[in-house]
């Protein structure tokens, strides 16, 4: 049956290919599975998986009387879906005599997942798989540092999309233990571990779920004093924190220091998210010049919060991270974005840079360190 | 008319409405449409100098009255006022 097919089509020597490659014009498709092209596969070549050919191979190859190479592990899965093509109406099929190990016995280049483990190919394959991620993509997410302000509502849903998604260091800050009315909403923690510390339990989630991410636990309240060390080896931070003094305190050290941070709010049906990247876009403090007094500014655990809020909010900042990682998308940089969930609406806000802001404004000077986070009418904060 | 979109907080100075429907030339005549329709949302909108306290954010449509004509700006028909309260939930 394969040799009557191969027969009928036209087969081509991987040096052969690699000139009409070379000269351009040619649909290079891949016929094999999702886990071999993730080892290697030939530049410009497409996925059509052999089982997906039918479906599939029209987007990939619009064009039936355009140039068309097919290859795969040895030619064979090539040559019959050549065949299959040409009875789809494809004028101008060739499939790769030898496929890819030909190709490279001959010392033809492939794009190989070097510096990934078997493991991590297998892991993150539906990632790899993604233009805009790619091999190098997941390097850089291998490779990233991540600061989670709050193990709570918001950290727990982001803390768990960025370490499936192989985020190599995951800062948790938390000075708080897990208790039972957490576990509406907070999905990182369990029933067992009520009354262990947040950090300690967050952990021990992430462990199970993905043995790359170095796990660093910070069990401790932010001040002025600690928050420049803390945060200084991180690349990007996540405010999740339930209380405005860690939130004022968090963006001015993060000014200092440059770091951007994706920040979520989240109360009763309503969230709040935007990245605040210095210099570039605006601070919380453009956005939000003055705290509100205790009145305004009810907490969560005084006003309630729907638990599916928390992962709606903390999966988007953890979307935000990669996107800032990866260096992909439009990040939320001058943009607010509202939810409100009982209406299912989402509404988008400008935020400028305000030039007379106390921290990044133009002529703002520097403050001194016990300054940042301040205000005058510091008590009027509401804790939390 | 123009359509207020009310914050979480304030809810409970408009009988729990999330949205409400005033009239008003500006984005400061909306306002105090709605502080006269429901005056307990008055105190938490104005100063005692009749200025929009600086820890209220107001919006008309998707651009901040700050960065327009403050509470001058002018508000057309069927236009969205949304006030806007920083949140610290987490």
């Amino acid at each position: 049956m394969a040799t009557e097919t191969q027969t009928a089509i036209e087969e081509i020597e991987p040096f052969e290919a690699a000139e009409e490659i070379k000269d351009g014009d040619v649909v290079l498709i891949d016929t094999r599975e999702p886990h071999e092209y993730q080892e290697a596969h030939l530049d410009g070549g497409k996925l059509v998986p052999p089982g997906l050919l039918a479906g599939e191979i029209e987007a990939a190859a619009p064009d039936k009387s355009a140039r068309t190479i097919l290859y795969c592990r040895s030619g064979n899965r090539s040559a019959v879906a050549a065949a299959q093509m040409q009875g789809m109406g494809y004028e101008n099929v060739a499939s790769m005599a030898g496929g890819i190990l030909a190709w490279q016995e001959q010392g033809l280049p492939v794009l190989a997942a070097e510096g990934m483990t078997p493991e991590q190919r297998d892991r993150y394959s539906r990632h790899t798989l993604l233009p805009e991620v790619g091999v190098d993509g997941q390097l850089k997410l291998l490779d990233a540092k991540v600061l989670l302000l709050g193990a709570g509502g918001l950290g727990a849903p982001t803390a768990l999309y960025l370490a499936a998604a192989g985020i190599g260091t995951l800062g948790l800050v938390d000075d708080d233990v897990v208790d039972a009315s957490n576990l509406q909403r907070q999905v990182i923690h369990n029933t067992e571990r009520i009354g262990e510390p947040k950090t300690a339990s967050a952990r021990k989630t992430i462990e199970a779920l993905n043995p790359d991410v170095n796990v660093v636990e910070h069990r401790m309240r932010l001040d002025a004093s600690n928050i420049l060390d803390v945060i200084r080896d991180y690349d990007v931070i996540v405010d999740g924190a339930d209380n405005f003094p860690t939130r004022y305190l968090l963006n001015d050290a993060s000014v200092r220091l440059r770091k951007p941070v994706v920040s979520a709010s989240i109360l009763s049906f309503d969230g709040q998210i935007s990245t605040f990247v210095p210099y570039e876009g605006p601070c919380y403090r453009c956005l939000y010049p003055t705290p509100p007094p205790a009145e305004l500014a009810p907490s969560c655990s005084a006003n309630g919060v729907l638990g599916v809020m928390a992962g709606t909010m903390g999966t988007l900042q953890a979307n935000e991270v990669i996107k800032l990682v990866l260096g992909v998308g439009e990040p939320l940089i001058g943009r607010l974005l509202l939810y409100e969930a009982l209406g299912t609406r989402f509404t988008e806000l400008k935020v400028r840079r305000d030039p007379d802001c106390p921290i990044c404004g133009e002529d703002a000077p520097e403050i001194p360190e016990s300054e940042m986070g301040q205000f005058p009418d510091y008590e009027l904060f509401c804790a939390g | 008319m123009a359509t207020v979109r009310i914050p979480p907080v304030l809810r409970p100075k408009t009988g729990g409405q999330p949205e409400v429907e005033v009239g008003g030339a500006t984005v400061g005549e909306v306002l105090r449409s709605l502080t006269s329709e429901y005056p307990d949302t008055g105190e938490q909108l104005f100063g005692e100098g009749g200025e929009l306290n600086r820890y209220v954010n107001v919006y008309l449509n998707d651009e901040d009255v700050r960065v327009l004509g403050g509470l001058d700006t002018a508000v057309a028909d069927g236009d969205t006022v949304v006030i806007l309260p920083a949140m610290a939930g987490g």
